[in-house]
C-alpha cells in the first residue's frame, strides 16, 4: 500500500496575547500535524514548545505590551515541522539564560521555556538581534 | 469538604488539602495565576500546611506552571509543611525530568500512595 502523500503545510499569524486566538492557531498546528501523521510524542514537543516560545515573545520579548504582537509562522510536512517565533522587543543574548537545572536554581521559578524547547525540539536558534526563534522537529533523528 | 473554583478542585482530607485541576492542559498564563493565587492563598491560611497536587487528567503543563510549583512548594515548607504529586503521566513527568525538577519535588505514582504517612485519609 503506498500512502497518498501530504501536501506541505504552510501558515503564519500575527498574534496579540489573546489566549482563544493561540489556542486556535495550536489546534489548526496540531490538525496538520496528524494529517502529515506526527506521533502523539511529537505533537506533545511541538505544542509544549510552541507554546513556550510564544510566551517568552509576549513575556520577555515584548515586555507584556498589549500593543505588541507575536508573529508565528510555519512550514510543516511529513518529514519536518518548521516554526518562526518572531516578537517585537529588542532581542536577548541566549547564552546569558542561567541553567535553571543546577542545584543552586532548582527552586528559581522561571527560566525552564527555552530549555524545553532545546529538549523538544531538533533544532532551536535565535536569530539577531535575538528576537526571532527558528525552531524546527525532525521525526527520525533529533 | 470540597469547593470547586473555576480551575481547581480543592478537598480536605482530613488535613491534607488535596488539589485536582479542572482543564487538561495548564498552559494559559492567566489560569495559570489564578491557581498561583488560590493554592498561596490556601498555604497561607495553614499553620503547617500539607498538599497534594493531583495531576490526573492533565495532559499538557507550560513552564510557567512549573514556577507555581516551584513557589508553592518553598512557600509550603518555609511555613513547616510539604508538597507532595502524583498521578502524573509519563510525557508531563518527562518535562519534570528535563528540568530536573523530579529532584525538587516529592513525587508519588498515585495519590492513595502519596497520602501514606502523609496524615491524611
Amino acid at each position: 500500500m503506498t500512502l497518498q502523500p501530504q501536501p506541505v503545510v504552510e501558515g503564519s499569524v500575527r498574534l496579540l496575547e489573546i489566549n482563544a486566538e493561540i489556542e486556535r492557531v495550536q489546534n489548526s498546528i496540531a490538525e496538520t500535524l496528524s494529517q502529515h501523521s506526527y506521533s502523539d510524542a511529537a505533537m506533545f514537543a511541538i505544542r509544549l514548545s510552541l507554546e513556550e516560545a510564544m510566551m517568552n515573545g509576549f513575556r520577555h520579548g515584548n515586555l507584556a505590551d498589549p500593543s505588541k504582537f507575536v508573529e508565528v509562522r510555519w512550514r510543516i510536512d511529513s518529514n519536518s515541522a518548521n516554526f518562526h517565533v518572531i516578537d517585537e522587543g529588542e532581542g536577548f543574548d541566549p547564552g546569558a539564560v542561567p541553567d535553571p537545572t543546577l542545584d543552586e536554581n532548582l527552586e528559581i521559578p522561571s527560566g525552564r521555556g527555552l530549555m524545553l524547547i532545546r529538549a523538544y525540539m531538533s533544532d532551536a536558534r535565535y536569530h539577531d538581534p535575538g528576537n526571532h526563534l527558528e525552531m524546527t522537529f525532525r521525526k527520525v533523528a533529533k | 469538604m470540597s469547593t470547586e473554583t473555576s480551575r481547581i478542585r480543592v478537598t480536605d482530607l482530613s488535613g491534607v488539602l488535596r488539589v485536582e485541576f479542572v482543564d487538561k492542559d495548564i498552559l494559559d498564563e492567566a489560569a495559570i495565576r489564578q491557581i498561583s493565587t488560590e493554592l498561596l492563598k490556601r498555604v497561607e491560611a495553614a499553620p503547617s500546611p500539607r498538599m497534594l497536587i493531583s495531576f490526573r487528567g492533565v495532559e499538557h503543563l507550560s513552564s510557567a506552571a512549573l514556577g507555581t510549583l516551584i513557589t508553592i512548594n518553598s512557600l509550603t515548607k518555609k511555613r513547616g509543611g510539604q508538597l507532595r504529586l502524583s498521578d502524573i503521566k509519563p510525557s508531563i513527568m518527562e518535562v519534570f525530568t528535563i528540568t530536573k525538577l523530579n529532584k525538587l519535588f516529592q513525587i508519588f505514582e498515585t495519590s492513595e500512595k502519596a497520602l501514606e504517612g502523609f496524615g491524611g485519609k
